[in-house]
């Protein structure tokens, strides 16, 4: 190398050597800041291998000096949270939901935490707006199968509906038509009974609904009540309103009928811990149905 | 100081003379075009202290320009009860900007991007008219080596003195000499970082903790890092950060004409330059006598004979160091002067010299001036203190009731830029038959509370029978009203089935 020095006559600098075409490239020294910044990387490199985790080995790695781990840094962080909460879960704890609900602090408090452990465990069926879909009720507005007061939203989130728990809420409407309890015409004027009771059935079907008034009396009403307004005990729903858990058309009503319907929420309790639980009833409650 | 110039020469090095009645120097213009290499190491600038009407100018600029800076933080200003007493303060963890009588909010930065443009077209204007005066008089970069430089004099001596001092031996002088300036020097740097963190906090308040070091690490770490980069560039750098480290000098070409300012040696008259005989004018030579005092007083190291120079602040002290020569030679003055470049063709062809000050350029940038300024000053007047925004549930669009009458969710934030606490009535217009509820225990539309200079958020549910619905769709408008005064509104949509 040294004996291919050669010097640029136009600017009386050393060239590389390197020629393309006639153009040679000059050797100028690099500007000093540059070279000064380049060796301070190289020594910042190196002390950053000593000082944190930088080298892979067979099953682990290098740990540094200081022992630093972003996981380790993510857990602090998340017992950071943890104890910013834990005054407010404490009294979340001890109160109970009306107390909950009554005071403004804890109340934003389970909103926020009861929204978020509603859009982890049960967006998945009710929707993330918790407006539901067929067969999966919607929490937004004001009827409710089982009860809509915070103790009755308590109750079913802790123990589901028709779940494997003891305590679970449990009813079951007899399937009339594939247990051939009523005939298909039988369960068409029920249909026509049912529908007429939220002034959703047509004029022209009164003498089925009719017929069918005698029928829903006998078979339906021990549970619906005899206004069809339904009971929240019993998780009978009313009948009455404006609101179809599976539709409120004709042939949706005479499925029902026919071959019942048994929708299913798990149990939350031993799930989830009853502050979350608190927190999610507070917030279902919050949603504009809460009686 | 004459006597002292030429006692220091023999050893110094220094070819100081005293010819003519004149000091002379041979300071070279070390940042002259012809001498400067990239690749060289930087040459030494030991500027001389003058006196005259722009060293004047520059201690006074220099005392405000500090002033401003290391005081400003420390006036107050009455806010009431729920504000700080801080004139100037931008409260981060409070997100408030306060500025005296104005107080802005996050969401109206736009003011600061106002202010920031009015700064620029401001500086634009006075480049064209008067050239780099900002450069040469109030560039932080200027005002702090400016002080670097005078803190070195009163340690170490004018130019000739340090020449000497830094060509000496070390021995116990040397080093006071040095070690003093160097912690004055740290002082003062200390003294700026301390200074801009009491921007951002109250500052008697922070004083008390930084002294006993108990404030948050992060305002340490930035009087430290701001500490640093005093030191470095009013210490070290000083020159080098004009040349080549600030893209001012480059903008300002495009800003600058032939009838701006700028610092002009009259080479018509002073060439050619010499040095004579005392009180004899020699037909053969021009005005220069050659003294080289413009070069020795310069900060940046060139000679302003050379003509027009990226380098050159325009900070008048090379008029100075002239003027006083010219004095005392029984010269005419201002053979080095501010003027322009038109004016020198203008003389050179024996017309009268004159200042355009109305030229397309300055009245653009005045009329942009006048534009911002007006739009700026309209809005903060009409700005609101009240805003209403309405955020409509997207999920779900909306809700069947039982009775079959639908509902809408809406979050209403009121956001009270006043200093006490405000209590509105809620209303919806549009919407024949409306039933307005917030949810929380014992919140009503009729009295939504919001805290003073605060945001307050609430859930509105909105509720009308389906058959008061014409439309999927109906645009529907929300009311806030203040029982002592003070209302505004805010547009929505209601949300229905097909």
């Amino acid at each position: 190398m040294a004996d291919n020095k050669e010097v640029d006559h136009v600017s009386g600098v050393e060239t590389t050597g390197h020629e393309w075409d006639g153009i040679r490239e000059l050797n100028n020294p690099l500007p000093r800041w540059w070279l000064w910044t380049f060796y301070a990387c190289c020594i910042w490199a190196v002390a950053y291998w000593v000082v944190m985790p930088a080298w892979p080995l067979i099953s682990s790695h290098t740990t540094g000096m200081i022992g630093y781990s972003s996981r380790a840094q993510l857990a602090k962080t998340v017992e950071q949270a943890r104890e910013a909460q834990s005054a407010y879960l404490t009294r979340i704890d001890a109160a109970s939901l009306e107390e909950i609900a009554g005071d403004q602090e804890l109340l934003d408090f389970a909103l926020a935490g009861g929204g978020s452990a509603f859009a982890v465990n049960c967006s998945q069926c009710h929707g993330r707006g918790a407006a539901g879909y067929v067969g999966y009720p919607n929490l937004n507005d004001d009827d409710w199968i089982w009860g809509g007061d915070l103790a009755a939203i308590d109750q079913t989130i802790h123990f589901g509906i028709r779940s494997d728990h003891d305590e679970t809420r449990l009813n079951e409407m007899p399937a009339y038509g594939r247990d051939e309890i009523l005939t298909r015409e039988e369960i068409d004027d029920v249909a026509e009974y049912v529908l007429s009771l939220s002034a959703s059935g047509s004029a022209a079907a009164a003498a089925a609904a009719a017929r069918g008034q005698e029928i829903f009396a006998e078979q339906c009403s021990a549970c619906h009540m005899e206004d069809g307004k339904g009971d929240y005990e019993l998780g009978a729903p009313n009948l009455t309103d404006a609101i179809w858990l599976y539709g409120g058309e004709k042939t949706a009503v005479v499925e029902s009928i026919t071959n019942s319907r048994a929708g299913m929420m798990p149990a939350w309790t031993g799930r989830l811990d009853e502050t979350t639980i608190k927190q999610l009833a507070i917030y279902v409650h919050s949603l504009g149905g809460g009686e | 100081m004459v006597e002292q110039a030429v006692a220091e020469a023999p050893d110094t090095g220094v070819k100081s003379g005293h010819h003519g009645g004149v000091e002379r120097s041979d300071a070279e213009a070390v940042n002259k075009k012809e001498t400067r290499s990239l690749y060289q190491k930087r040459i030494k600038i030991y500027p001389k202290m003058v006196k005259g009407a722009f060293r004047r100018w520059k201690w006074v600029i220099m005392a405000l320009t500090l002033g401003v800076y290391y005081l400003t933080p420390w006036i107050r200003w009455d806010r009431g009860a729920n504000a700080p007493d801080q004139a100037v303060l931008i409260d981060f963890p409070g997100r408030r900007f306060y500025f005296f009588f104005i107080e802005i909010w996050p969401q109206e930065v736009y003011y600061l991007t106002g202010l920031l443009i009015l700064a620029a077209i401001g500086l634009f204007l006075i480049t064209s008219l008067a050239g780099r005066v900002w450069c040469g008089y109030t560039c932080p970069q200027t005002v702090w080596t400016d002080l670097f430089i005078a803190v070195e004099k009163i340690f170490q001596g004018d130019r000739a003195a340090r020449i000497r001092l830094d060509k000496a031996p070390w021995g116990a002088t040397k080093i006071f000499r040095k070690a003093g300036t160097q912690v004055a020097w740290v002082i003062i740097a200390i003294c700026t970082g301390g200074a801009w963190v009491f921007y951002f906090a109250d500052a008697p308040a922070l004083m008390g903790d930084l002294l006993a070091f108990q404030a948050p690490p992060v305002s340490y770490i930035t009087i430290g890092v701001l500490a640093f980069t005093t030191y470095l560039l009013g210490g070290f750098a000083r020159e080098q950060v004009c040349t080549y480290m600030c893209p001012w000098p480059r903008i300002q070409g495009g800003l600058l004409d032939e009838e701006s300012l700028v610092i002009t040696y009259n080479e018509d008259r002073g060439e050619p330059r010499g040095a004579r005989k005392k009180d004899t004018h020699p037909d053969n030579l021009g005005d220069c006598v050659a003294c080289n005092q413009c070069v020795a007083v310069c900060p940046m190291g060139i000679d302003i004979r050379d003509g027009q120079q990226l380098e050159c602040i325009t900070c008048g002290l090379c008029i100075d160091a002239c003027n006083t020569v010219m004095d005392k030679v029984g010269l005419p003055r201002n053979l080095i002067e501010y003027s322009t470049l038109a004016n020198v063709e203008r003389v050179r062809a024996g017309e009268k010299p004159r200042l355009r000050l109305i030229r397309p350029r300055t009245l653009v940038y005045s009329g942009l001036i006048v534009l911002v300024g007006v739009i700026m000053l309209f809005s903060l007047i009409t700005r609101a203190d009240l805003d209403l925004s309405i955020l409509r549930d997207r999920n779900p669009l909306f809700v069947t009731l039982s009775d079959g009458s639908i509902r809408n969710g809406y979050t209403v934030k009121i956001i009270n830029k006043q200093h006490r606490e405000r209590t509105f009535r809620l209303e919806i217009e549009g919407l024949p038959g409306a039933a307005l509820a917030v949810v929380g225990s014992g919140v009503t539309a009729e009295a939504l509370v919001v805290g003073p200079d605060n945001l307050a958020s609430y859930r509105v549910f909105a509720t009308v029978p389906q058959a008061a619905l014409q439309d999927s769709a109906t645009d529907v408008r929300f009311r806030i009203v203040d029982r002592e005064g003070g209302e505004t509104t805010n547009n929505s949509v209601f949300r229905g089935p097909q």
